[in-house]
């Protein structure tokens, strides 16, 4: 019954704020959501480090066939399959999540709503300690006996329930075990969000006053809860037929293999959702910054972002057209799937209009931001042939699947964590960033990445499958045109990587300057969080923050400066 | 210690009491998952009623009449904290506790009778999903029962007593899903 | 129970809840006896769905909550609904339509095994 008491009176400050702490209680056991964010946002990129390199190395297969990788070695068949499967484990379940939703939810959320720390500190502790163990654990499962997990990151069984046809006994255990704590370590995260944002908003924060990127981290949060549950019940089921005996999902014993594709996707297409709109709400942030204009349609955005939620529960099954599921299904799939390009498309327009007429600067996180909602179109309008039945027959399991899905995974999990990571930079440590380098490597990711997908539609087109170890032992796929494109996407992701190191240089050299030059509002914001010092202090503000207005106030008529901050009264 | 943030109520429920709702929201699709997958298949497959015929009927009675009285405890410990009542919240919450041990002690024994009739997880899909549904129930009660006991240690204090209505929110969610447990897996023959 | 007044949360009688939910119990156990699968299926399952509203509303104090409480986990239950209503065809209706066929399955495995 603690409710009668929600003034933000005296308390809670005094106690344990300006005690002097110990490294470990201040950056290894902080309760603190900054810190906590910080844990997330590294861990994530020393994740994405890893995925990129399992990516280098089956790449290098891929174009080289039987080479010895430098840094790695030969790669055998069964390297193979262990590295693409945890190459895109590791990209969605470890880097897009923890880095667009954890670390942005958790640096941002309290920030933009304007209270002190998250609701449940401690339990946001547990959380990013539950998922530190469950990277740990994935990680070990490729020194396990048999090595890592070679199912894709789809598990479907009866690949991934029977050692005798995975060959991978404890790897595959582990896989799971690992995905399992992971997802508790989000579910508990997201209770933390969703609670956040609903209960401890700053005095005057109407439900139409919280920025953009909070509602999308939140309905984000609560697509994951909704629907990872069945997933769950699945992995506790698979768990169970892998290491106990039982046959859920065998149909030699009376289980069903569909079932475990049903369970998987009923949670798998809402997470592609869960990754998305935390991006999206990133990239609208930045153009109403750096178009310094009103944000169009505010509310329009908000519905949108609500019927793509809805919508994004009844379209599961087109990842299944060819799995035998009942033909009258797969044609309501196709009109579901299809409905839901329109809002997705909706809010593309809403940013276009945005944009329109607004004085915009193009610096490195508005780059960024653009370069997004371009790409992400691309993902997105070749998504529409996959999503009709007919044509999924065809190009279902080639590469133009692989191609489309990273065209809207690259764009979410890459290029909206740079445009998110450089925007707020300077609120996290106080420090610019070098512009120019953050161009270079703007344009060395964004050019090299086209070059890597867009020779991959190509080989999907022509009937190239994914999962193949060695295309020289597919007589129609290993013409020298083929291998040519393929080693011209190697070529372009061994470019890109290379230009990564601008970044991490860039990041260093920021870090490293010796005074605070970013001050507490360098791009001239509305939102609260750029009304505190950077980086903000435990506690985030001396005084908190009551709210006045909505957050996207540019150039107002009338008045001097082009932003109205939400905490000025009028 | 406890931030600002706790304290505030924007959405007009306790945050605790709201992370609670978010909690038995994620919980029933965790439950819901595993039984429309055993529906499914229930539904498909009329000989799973013969093996469900094998379930005794009056040892899962017996535990949903536990359960519904531990929901009776769970739920006069919460009008005792309302009260302020902080000791007698913390007697009832033993009680409920109590319920969820007898609930856990008959489980084994009911398990144990039932291995030793040759129905083990491995026998057929049917019994499977009766130990694995069983048994996930059973952690979520065995879970529950832990935090109760810490929630009962400080509320003999008087102290924080708005978590006594908390677990028993918990406490009847996982009551309710026994409740329908119970015919699917022991009354559907 | 439905007269009940819907905000005396501290006047409602648990005692008397629990003993009605005791009561629903012994029917829902006893409905077999009958023998007859329609009234097996209403004592079951129709008592279930009375038992869970007869706790969430008055041990769960779902009727003084905020609407909105019970809308999110009434959608919760929808989402299950959908998830059968759009997985039921493939998972009820398996032989021979999505997985090998018996005989055939038999044949294949024949020389694994032997």
């Amino acid at each position: 019954m603690a409710e009668s008491i929600p003034a933000d009176a005296m308390h809670a400050h005094d106690d344990h704020h300006h005690t002097e702490q110990s490294i470990w209680s201040k950056y290894v056991f902080s309760t603190d959501h900054k810190m906590i964010a910080m844990q997330y946002m590294f861990t994530g990129m020393a994740m994405a480090l890893i995925g990129g390199f399992m990516a280098y190395a089956f790449r290098m297969q891929l174009a080289f066939p039987g080479i010895d990788v430098p840094g790695y070695g030969t790669v055998t068949a069964s390297d193979y399959n262990a590295l693409v499967t945890n190459h895109g484990t590791i990209m969605i379940f470890w880097v897009a999540m923890p880095v667009l939703i954890a670390a942005f939810g958790n640096y941002l959320i309290p920030l933009m709503v304007g209270c002190d720390d998250m609701v449940f500190p401690r339990l946001n502790r547990l959380s990013y300690q539950i998922f530190l163990l469950s990277a740990i654990v994935l990680i070990a499962s490729f020194f396990v006996p048999g090595g890592g997990f070679g199912g894709a990151w789809t598990a479907y069984p009866p690949l991934s329930a029977k050692s005798q046809y995975s060959l991978t006994a404890l790897g595959s255990s582990f896989w799971l075990v690992a995905v399992a704590l992971e997802f508790t370590a989000f579910l508990l995260g997201g209770i933390n969000f969703v609670t956040t944002a609903m209960n401890a908003r700053a005095p005057g924060m109407k439900i139409f006053d919280i920025p953009i990127v909070v509602w999308m981290i939140v309905v984000a949060s609560i697509l994951f809860m909704s629907s990872v549950g069945p997933l769950i019940a699945g992995a506790v089921m698979l768990f169970m037929d892998q290491n106990v005996g039982t046959a859920f999902f065998d149909p030699d014993k009376g289980g069903d293999p569909i079932l475990w594709q049903h369970l998987f996707w009923f949670f798998g297409h809402p997470e592609v959702y869960v990754v998305l709109l935390p991006a999206m709400g990133i990239t609208a942030e930045i153009m109403c910054v750096f178009a310094r204009k009103k944000m169009f349609a505010y509310k329009t955005f908000l519905y949108t972002t609500f019927a793509t939620g809805i919508l994004s529960f009844t379209v599961w099954a087109h990842h299944q057209f060819v799995a035998g599921i009942d033909p009258r299904m797969a044609n309501i799939f196709t009109v579901t799937t299809l409905l839901i390009s329109i809002p997705i498309a909706e809010m593309c327009f809403i940013y276009i209009a945005t944009l329109y007429g607004g004085s915009i600067r193009l610096t490195t996180p508005m780059l960024w931001a653009l370069a997004f909602v371009a790409e992400f179109l691309i993902g997105g309008v070749t998504g529409i042939f996959l999503g009709a039945s007919g044509a999924d027959i065809y190009f279902h399991d080639t590469y133009f699947v692989l191609a489309h899905f990273h065209y809207t995974f690259f764009p979410i999990a890459i290029i909206g964590t740079f445009a998110g990571f450089t925007y707020w930079f300077p609120k996290m440590f106080g420090k610019m960033m070098n512009d120019t380098l953050g161009k270079i490597h703007f344009w060395g990711t964004i050019i090299p990445f086209n070059f890597i997908f867009i020779p991959l539609f190509v080989l999907g087109a022509a009937g190239q499958h994914r999962r193949i170890y060695n295309y020289e032992h597919f007589p129609e796929l290993a013409g020298v045109e083929m291998q040519d494109m393929r080693v011209l996407a190697t070529v372009s992701m061994l470019v890109m990587l290379v230009f990564q190191l601008v970044f991490f240089y860039n990041c260093f050299i920021s870090w490293k300057k010796k005074q605070k030059d970013a001050g507490k509002n360098p791009w001239k914001a509305n939102t609260l969080e750029w009304t505190t010092d950077s980086p903000p202090p435990h506690g985030n503000w001396p005084e908190l923050p009551t709210v006045y207005r909505g957050p996207y106030e540019y150039s107002v008529p009338g008045r001097e400066e082009d932003y109205f901050p939400q905490n000025v009264p009028d | 210690m406890r931030p600002i943030a706790t304290t505030r109520m924007a959405a007009g429920i306790p945050t605790g009491r709201l992370a609670i709702w978010w909690v038995v929201a994620s919980e029933i699709v965790i439950f819901g998952g595993l039984l429309v997958s055993y529906i499914m298949h229930r539904l498909a497959k009329p000989e799973w009623g013969d093996h469900a015929a094998n379930t005794n009927v009056w040892i899962g009675g017996f535990n949903t009449f536990v359960l519904l009285t531990s929901s009776l405890s769970a739920v006069l410990a919460h009008k005792a904290a309302v009260n302020g009542d902080g000791p007698k919240a913390a007697k009832l919450l033993y009680a409920t506790c109590f319920g969820a041990c007898t609930f856990v002690v008959v489980k084994a024994l009911e398990w144990n009778m039932e291995i030793s009739h040759g129905f083990t997880i491995s026998s057929n899909t049917f019994w499977s999903f009766y130990y694995t549904a069983a048994g996930l129930h059973g952690l979520h009660v065995i879970a529950g029962a832990i935090i109760m006991l810490i929630i009962a240690e400080t509320a003999k204090k008087n102290l924080e007593l708005h978590r006594v209505e908390l677990i028993g929110i918990y406490w009847h969610f996982v009551d309710i899903v026994w409740i329908f447990l119970f015919p699917l897996l022991y009354i559907a023959k | 129970m439905s007269e009940h007044a819907e905000h005396a949360e501290h006047e409602v009688n648990y005692v008397k809840i629990w003993a009605i939910l005791l009561v629903l119990l012994v029917i829902s156990i006893l409905g077999p006896f009958v023998g007859i699968k329609v009234v097996t299926l209403i004592t079951a399952f129709g008592i279930a769905i009375v038992k869970a509203y007869l706790v969430a509303k008055n041990f769960m104090h779902l009727n003084i909550e905020p609407r909105y409480a019970v809308y999110l986990l009434v959608t919760m239950l929808v989402f299950m609904l959908l998830l059968f209503s759009g997985s039921a065809p493939d998972i009820m209706k398996q032989e021979g339509r999505n997985w090998v066929k018996p005989e055939i399955h038999v044949e294949a495995q024949a020389p694994a095994h032997h």
